[in-house]
């Protein structure tokens, strides 16, 4: 167990409790065509208008299984450090719900497709490496609107029969904190693979919230309940800092705590209790007799893991490595694959002689403060890493000051301006003729007499006067050594 | 092995289909002489025998992943017993 | 022509090409015997005005290569239709319009054929009398108040009541081959993933298959040519080669080796058929070819595994009747209430009894006991045929053991009825191809059927040694006409 000053605990009266936590995180599985059927899998269209006879379960309908689907599930779990299973099997999940037309839910059950795995997290006081148990590829259920009619639920089934990997964690998390980490490492993850875009809002990533607690140091698990479906990392948290207190609560009244499916309440912020669920619990898992077992060879995964792009904790280490930035740094920057291609496209149009240093201070700094202000996502950035990298070069060979710099930016953010040319049309270029600032200060110390005295007497403070005067009288372009070297000479 | 009136309940609920008490009590005599038959196969030791899943003596085939299916929500609606033209429509579900 | 009715495929299809039958002639003939076979009760849907129209079509502009030109023909209602209402016989699917074709029927009308309309069935295919359907009874054109088998009951009642001169039955159990056997037709249940799936009700999937039946042997090879294709969009269609059945047809079985199997002779099973096994055995041998006797240990095994494999998986396959998407729906206070009403109401009893069976042997604390038993137990069944299949080169058993019942004979007492595919069922739960042919008749004077069993995707061999017994068997249908109006 971890000593540190992050740690999670809930404390009541002579007793401290620990929270265990264990997520089933549903991911969307990026792909055109749903996985067992030619339906298209696009976000936000016209009610049923994309579903087919399969996925409507009509009568005599078979599934036949997308081979893309498969090899997004194969290359998350090479992402997630897993071990690929060459022989899987898809089940039958049978239960009734509205939106569940088949009356079952193809899902794989006793053999997935991925099997033990594990990712690392990057936590304020070290890394954590979490467990993973599994990664399975299951069928996502249609929609039921319950509030467009007083009587009647409306079903819309065009999310019906889309891929989704429902990968299962080990109870390894401890902490609202890990569970946003772990969440934000998996999106991560599979954003760099391509394999889920990763949009909560749009439900591409969802999760089941596992929570127990027991008594710290204690080594059995206490009874855990599922908090089913949340859709952000803020309600999952939330939902845990609740579930976590009531059952503490219950514990500490002598009660004991239900082994049962939670549902959390958003507006009110609590969980309750989803009875409706509970009587069908019995989910009766077979082979789909549809279906055949799916087999795969060692050449179908090699071919994937020859075709890998770098994941995030080896892109993390080649910028720590080559670019000497630090882990804080690079951590920033590979976390959303964006914000790395982002930022090594800036170093690439940087070449050579470039300032690594300022480019990432540019990034983290004016852009992401840009970003953050404007709502806007890094794919969306108004200036283009070509465009800061010609920036970054700019005040790196001393053509613009890094004061001037920030007024250009401003200029660059109107259309991704080249700022080449905004120094050049607006004149701000730094002044670096040493006769013209030798003019400039023969001026100043003329009108200063006095002052210019005081300071060769000793005050030697007067010396920031002079130089702020400097600066002032060229309009901030002048360059700000030169400006240093000339005033020490003629002072 | 006898199913009695509880179990079958349970079955009932699970398959929902509803059963009142007297085609219940019908139903567990059917299921138990069904079952008294079934029974036979304890005779057999199978504890090394591999389950055979699928008769098919071929491998799972894989689909491209391509959209072939259009738009033909008028078809899938047309048949649903409640009418709307873009939804199905199911008695109120409370959570 | 009067008898165009009595006519065999192969014949109708020669006086098309020859000019001497048109599409409409064929089609009208059929049409008017349906119309007075209205006591046989085989339509649940007929199409009759639309085939005429088709016939017509054909008609003006014949292609004479196809191989159904212009030829209508009944299919069970297990099939989806585009446009014309399938049932598959129960009331839950009364009002279901598909707007789809199963790829088997397709394959059909794409050789010329014209639907005539949808045959009667056990509901959801699950009987061996026919009495399960929704939509009543079917009559054995045999003899008055005789079931004429199931699940395939209109199918084979229809075919043997010259109402259609071939149909498509599905086999789950020996759906095709007992009503064959039943009503003196040709009945083929192919290899497991030789026709499509698709388009077809689902009863339970790792055991349906579709198949021909037909008056001889030969327009039986035809058909099973036409509709067995590879298709993708079954995910367990097997893509092999397939033959030009009918082409290959061959009487010639010198010195193939056929087993008989001495587990098929069970207890209580009627002298007649005995005696009409050992007939088949010296059809075969004066054919040339030599029986061996075999042993598959497990046969007694069978039943039971197939009552736990086929109602677990039809437990699944019939959650989709939920009243949400298609079909009847009962008024329900809530969704609940509405799902159990509707399942309640709009499946029959034997459906419900086959659901809860299955339900029961899949839910937790059973799976073991049950399910995964009788897969293992139907692995050691299909080991039993790999070993027999080491000796010879198909087995040759009866095809029922007993000839057709009286209707309401068997419907108290499921166990009774599930006996009657106890030589069937071996088949299918191994996924082998088994063809009945008529062979005799008992003392009633009631036909009796053998079965062949093939080797997976033998099916030439199984149709040529029917082929050459049907020579030697020379068996006539008798069929009176009673029903006549
Ligand atoms: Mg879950
Ligand atoms: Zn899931």
């Amino acid at each position: 167990m971890s000593k540190n000053s992050a740690e999670y605990l809930i404390n009541r009266k002579d007793n401290q409790y620990e929270v265990v936590i264990g997520l089933e995180v549903h991911a969307q599985v990026l792909s055109e065509s749903k996985l067992f059927s030619t339906s298209a899998t696009k976000f936000g269209a016209e009610p049923n208008t994309q579903v087919s006879l399969v996925d409507a379960a009509f009568p005599g309908m078979l599934p036949v299984i997308n081979e893309f689907c498969i090899k997004q599930a194969i290359k998350t779990g090479i992402g997630l450090n897993a071990k690929i299973n060459k022989r899987s099997v898809f089940d039958r999940k049978n239960y009734f719900y509205a939106d569940l037309p088949q009356g079952y839910q193809i899902s794989q059950f006793k053999d997935p497709i991925v099997g033990e795995g594990k990712v690392i997290l990057d936590m304020p006081d070290g890394q954590k490496e979490v467990g993973i148990e599994r990664l399975h590829l299951e069928q996502d259920a249609g929609k039921s609107i319950h509030d467009l009619d007083p009587q009647n639920t409306f079903v819309d089934l065009n999310r019906s029969g889309v891929a989704l990997m429902e990968i299962v964690s080990k109870p390894d998390l401890r902490s609202p904190d890990e569970v946003s980490s772990y969440i934000k490492k998996l999106r991560s993850i599979m954003r760099y693979l391509g394999t889920c875009d990763g949009n909560m809002q749009e439900g591409s990533l969802r999760a089941d919230v596992n929570v127990s607690v027991r008594i710290k140091g204690s080594k059995e698990f206490g009874t855990r309940c599922e908090i089913k479906n949340v859709n952000s990392i803020k309600f999952m948290q939330m939902a845990i800092e609740y579930e976590a207190n009531r059952q503490v609560d219950l514990i500490e009244e002598g009660k004991s705590i239900d082994q049962e499916t939670r549902l959390f309440d958003t507006k009110k912020n609590e969980t309750r209790s989803m009875r409706s669920k509970e009587d069908a619990h019995d989910y009766r898992y077979f082979p789909d007799p549809d279906l055949l077992p799916l087999e795969i060879s060692d050449k179908f995964i090699n071919d994937l893991k020859n075709n890998i792009p770098e994941l995030p904790d080896d892109k993390k280490k080649r910028f720590i490595d080559e670019f000497k930035l630090s882990p804080y740094e690079a951590t920033i920057l590979v976390s959303d694959i964006d914000t790395a291609k982002y930022f090594e496209e800036v170093v690439a149009k940087m070449g050579k002689n470039r300032d690594m240093k300022l480019a990432v201070n540019w990034i983290t700094g004016e852009l992401f403060a840009v970003l953050n202000n404007k709502n806007l996502e890094i794919s969306q950035s108004p200036v283009s890493a070509k465009n800061l990298a010609i920036l970054v070069n700019l005040i790196k060979n001393g053509t613009i000051s890094g004061k001037i710099a920030k007024t250009v930016f401003e200029l660059m953010l109107d259309g991704d301006k080249d700022p080449q040319k905004i120094v050049e049309e607006k004149g701000l270029k730094q002044q670096r003729d040493p006769k013209a600032i030798e003019a400039l200060i023969d001026k100043i110390i003329n009108d200063n007499r006095e002052k210019a005295i005081e300071y060769k007497s000793g005050k030697e403070k007067l010396f920031g006067f002079f130089v702020g005067q400097a600066m002032k009288a060229s309009g901030g372009k002048a360059n700000p050594q030169l400006i240093n070297e000339i005033l020490k000479k003629k002072l | 092995m006898s199913i009695d009136l509880k179990t079958i309940k349970h079955i009932s609920k699970l398959s929902r289909i509803s059963v009142d008490e007297k085609r219940g009590e019908k139903l567990a005599g059917d299921l138990n002489s069904i079952f008294d038959f079934i029974e036979k196969l304890n005779e057999l030791k199978t504890n090394n025998i591999e389950p055979l899943t699928s008769i098919a003596e071929t491998t799972l085939k894989l689909r491209s992943d391509e959209v072939k299916s259009k738009n033909i929500r008028e078809q899938i609606v047309k048949n649903s017993p409640q009418d709307n033209e873009d939804y199905f429509v199911v008695p109120k579900v409370i959570e | 022509m009067s008898d165009i009715t009595k006519q065999s495929l192969t014949e109708l299809v020669e006086n098309i090409k020859n000019k001497n039958l048109s599409s409409t002639d064929i089609t009208k003939a059929f049409i008017e015997r349906s119309e007075k076979s209205k006591e046989l009760n085989v339509y649940i849907t007929d199409d009759f005005t639309s085939a005429l129209d088709k016939a017509k079509k054909f008609d003006q502009k014949p292609n004479l290569d196809l191989k159904l030109p212009g030829i209508p023909m009944a299919v069970k209602d297990l099939f989806c239709t585009k446009d014309v209402k399938t049932t598959a016989g129960s009331k839950i699917l009364n009002n279901f319009v598909p707007t789809y074709e199963s790829t088997v029927t397709e394959n059909i009308w794409n050789e010329g054929a014209i639907l005539l309309g949808k045959l009667n069935c056990d509901e959801f295919a699950m009987g061996s009398s026919n009495e399960t359907s929704f939509f009543g009874n079917v009559q054995n054109p045999i003899d008055k108040n005789l079931v004429p088998g199931g699940s395939s009951g209109g199918s084979a009642s229809a075919l043997a009541g010259q109402l259609t001169p071939i149909t498509i039955g599905t086999d789950t159990g020996g759906s095709i081959r007992q009503p064959a056997s039943f009503t003196g037709t040709v009945g083929l249940k192919p290899t497991y993933g030789s026709c499509s799936r698709y388009g077809i009700v689902a009863f339970a999937s790792s055991l349906d298959q579709a198949g021909p039946m037909a008056q001889n042997v030969k327009d039986c090879a035809l058909l099973q040519e036409i509709i067995s294709t590879y298709d993708p969009k079954d995910s367990t269609s097997i893509d092999f080669k397939r033959n030009q059945y009918s082409k290959k047809l061959n009487n010639n079985i010198k010195g193939k080796k056929i087993g008989i199997p001495k587990e098929y002779r069970v207890d209580g099973m009627p002298k007649e058929i005995e005696d009409l096994w050992q007939k088949g055995i010296q059809y075969v041998k004066e054919c040339g070819a030599k029986t061996i006797d075999i042993s598959l240990p497990h046969t007694s095994y069978a039943l039971p595994t197939y009552y736990i494999v086929a109602p677990a998986e039809a437990s699944s396959n019939l959650a989709r009747y939920d009243g949400v998407k298609y079909g009847f729906r009962a008024k329900g206070e809530n969704l609940i209430d509405m799902y159990e009403k509707t399942r309640s109401e709009g499946f029959g009893a034997e459906v419900q009894r086959r659901i809860m069976i299955g339900t029961y042997v899949l839910s937790s604390g059973y799976y073991d006991a049950y399910y995964l038993k009788a897969q293992k137990v139907r692995k050691l069944i299909k080991n039993d045929f790999d070993e027999a299949y080491k000796k010879v080169d198909a087995i040759l058993t009866p095809s029922t053991p007993s000839s057709a019942f009286k209707i309401g004979e068997k419907t108290d007492d499921p166990v009774s009825m599930y006996l009657n595919d106890i030589f069937t069922v071996p088949v299918n739960l191994a996924g082998l191809p088994g063809i009945s042919i008529p062979a005799g008749h008992d003392s009633k004077g009631y036909p009796l059927g053998l079965q062949i069993i093939g080797k997976a995707f033998d099916e030439q061999n199984i149709l040529n040694i029917a082929f050459a017994m049907e020579e030697k068997i020379n068996f006539k249908n008798k069929i009176t006409d009673w029903w006549i109006e």
